[in-house]
């Protein structure tokens, strides 16, 4: 199981200048994945989980200012220079994001789109690009791919046009993917069918994938390993069945107490988190989940708790009173 | 078939018989709603799932009046509302309110908070501002949030959840019978999303209120309603009380539905493939049982015969030649 470290995220911070104040949308995260992995990145919106995506792809806005090093196969990416780093991504670090209707170029067609990047990234001439173009959509279920070719993106749904999307991020044959909010704009039945086709195409090739989603019943069954975000911070990580049947951290608890339940009887009163969290323009000296959380103390707003282990090295909680431990009262 | 449905509910607040809402289209026709009845009994929360387009924004709109429908009565209170015009109208609509998806593009972005949840109060002629402060006031506090805090404010200052809280003050302050709800949480996320279903849960008990909450999640739906009626594509597909529905689906597409849903415990591994392919075009919808080129239980006779909502078992409806479960 222990695979070459692909990609790691060494102490990176990102500010964001902002007329209320600098915004530090991520704080000190760390973070590796091995090749062939899939990590799980879960937070609410404003937790900063699509500025860590930015910040390892090095799209961050202008303005941001990064700190700490992301080692992708051996190399700096935060000092790599421009022309390589382009040559890159696209190749072996792909992304999809969460709406394809704006990752995708409105007045190109789907073939355009497919064969421009198999001609810059693989340099095949264009029947040989073609060709594989149309291989492509049909191994992302894309039905008439020849036909498709010929189409624009507002021809298609929303789910075949995430469809195309998958297929020009794995065109490359990329070593990472990450998925951002991949399903968050489709249909339950859609999102069933893109998540299948992600988790396929991955164990397929090989491939490490990080999924970014504010929704843990996206990760439960399709990811390696998950790390819970709160607030620019990493709250908890853990192998995926760990951090469902052994989590710590009373902030992973309460967003998993807040999903409905299938299961559960109608007008079962539902387990929220009252308040909301913090102004990330405003840092609080403690743990940014104490004013939420139902076991804080006093060193809980005083002090930040460190990302330290639990039972295995692999399983890290940032927090002073985790559940499960013995001297845990609640308030 | 509405009379089918009525063993459901008793006293009906809301009776929708037949309803069609179809829409002009360049020179075609697209069949939003076609032919939906269905009942809403006094205090009620009646759930309405499906996917994007399957019409059932359309129909809460269509209950309003806000899109008239082409064909079929919408019986409020034993009234038709698609007959009626004017003042009538306006009036049975203080007893109907509308709670949107986007919370934040539903409030004007230039108005403050007490006046925007005043201003149902002026419409319908609450004239005394003394007693217009007094109801904001009031329903504010409902809703948990400050009057004296939030009444100046402008929407932008709010979160996305506050903002919902805002609507649905904004909502109740009329002190309607009845409420429309939708997709009142699929905008917020999950910690929040929960605050919003429990302050609905309150609200309606505190009121007295009675809900068609539309939502294309399966899970929130459940969460909050009595009974459940599940769409495709304009028509309804199942209709039953939510414990039911969900431990016994009869119509394949409820199925199909429910096991998509992602559960948050990796013990339970995610289906493969459920589902196959997208809901065709609700311009062209296929012939017989609308769900047909999608189900895997499908033959000639779904091609050919519409399905009718029949009773499968005590209280469940299913429009389905073959059910799964009960005759078939």
């Amino acid at each position: 199981m222990n695979e070459p470290v692909l990609l790691s995220v060494e102490d990176v911070s990102v500010d964001l200048p902002t007329p209320r104040g600098n915004l530090r949308a991520v704080d000190h995260v760390d973070l590796t994945i091995g090749a062939g992995r899939t990590l799980g990145v879960v937070g609410e919106s404003g937790c900063g989980k699509t500025m860590l995506s930015r910040a390892i792809l090095q799209l961050l806005p202008k303005k941001a200012k990064l700190s700490g090093r992301v080692m992708f196969d051996g190399q700096d990416l935060v000092r790599l220079d421009p022309e390589r780093l382009r040559k890159l991504r696209g190749r072996s670090l792909a992304v999809v994001f969460q709406d394809p209707m704006t990752s995708l170029n409105p007045v190109l067609t789907i073939g355009t789109q497919l064969i421009e990047t198999l001609q810059e990234h693989l340099e095949l001439d264009l029947a040989a690009a073609k060709m594989r173009s149309i291989e492509l959509l049909a191994a992302v279920g894309i039905p008439a791919p020849e036909q498709r070719l010929l189409q624009y993106p507002h021809q298609l749904s929303g789910g075949m046009r995430q469809r195309v999307a998958i297929a020009i991020a794995l065109s490359c044959e990329p070593k990472l993917l990450i998925a951002d909010e991949p399903t968050t704009a489709l249909d339950v039945t859609i999102q069933a069918q893109i998540l299948d086709l992600l988790a396929r195409e991955q164990r397929r090739r090989h491939m490490a994938m990080i999924i970014i989603t504010h929704d843990l019943g996206v990760v439960a069954g399709r990811t390696d390993e998950v790390a819970v975000m709160y607030a620019g911070r990493i709250v908890e990580r853990a192998p995926t069945h760990d951090l469902f049947k052994k989590m710590r951290m009373p902030y992973t608890e309460a967003l998993l107490a807040a999903i409905p339940k299938i299961d559960a009887a109608p007008h079962t009163p539902l387990p929220a988190i009252s308040g909301r969290p913090p102004d990330p323009t405003r840092p609080i000296p403690g743990c940014s989940f104490s004013p939420r959380c139902r076991y804080t103390t006093e060193l809980c707003r005083r002090e930040k708790p460190p990302l330290a282990e639990a039972e295995s090295p692999a399983h890290r909680f940032a927090c002073f009173h985790p559940i499960g431990a013995a001297a845990v009262v609640p308030a | 078939m509405s009379e089918l449905l009525s063993s459901a509910s008793r006293d009906p607040l809301l009776r929708v018989d037949n309803l069609v809402v179809e829409y002009p289209v360049g020179g075609r026709v697209l069949h939003a709603v076609s032919g939906v009845s269905l009942e809403v009994a006094r205090g009620e929360t009646l759930g309405l799932v499906g996917e994007s387009g399957c019409g059932k924004s359309t129909l809460g709109r269509a209950v309003l009046q806000l899109r008239r429908p082409t064909s079929g009565r919408v019986l409020f209170d034993g009234e038709d509302l698609t007959v009626m015009q004017g003042d009538a109208l306006r009036k049975m609509r203080r007893r109907v309110q509308l709670i949107f998806q986007d919370p934040i593009a539903s409030l004007n972005p230039r108005r403050r908070i007490g006046d925007i949840v005043a201003e149902p109060l002026v419409i319908s002629g609450v004239k005394d501002p003394k007693q217009r402060e007094q109801l904001v006031d009031d329903v504010l506090g409902e809703v948990g949030l400050d009057p004296a805090i939030v009444k100046g404010r402008l929407p932008h200052e709010f979160s996305g959840g506050q903002c919902q809280r805002i609507c649905i003050a904004r909502a109740l302050v009329l002190n309607p019978e009845f409420i429309i709800c939708d997709e009142p949480v699929s905008a917020l996320d999950v910690s929040i999303r929960a605050q919003i279903l429990n302050l609905l849960e309150d609200m309606k008990a505190r009121f007295g209120l009675t809900l068609l909450f539309i939502a294309h999640d399966l899970a929130v739906v459940k969460a909050v309603s009595d009974r459940v009626a599940v769409m495709y594509l304009g028509r309804l597909c199942e209709v039953a009380p939510s414990q039911q529905l969900f431990a016994n689906p009869a119509h394949p597409y409820t199925a199909l539905l429910i096991e998509a849903i992602p559960v948050p415990d990796p013990d339970v591994r995610p289906a493969e493939s459920v589902a196959v392919g997208e809901p065709p075009s609700p311009i062209a919808p296929p012939s017989g049982c609308r769900f047909r080129t999608r189900c895997p239980r499908a033959d000639r006779r779904c091609a050919d015969e519409m399905p009718e909502l029949r009773e499968v078992a005590p209280g469940q409806f299913a429009a389905c030649h073959h059910p799964l479960i009960g005759t078939a």
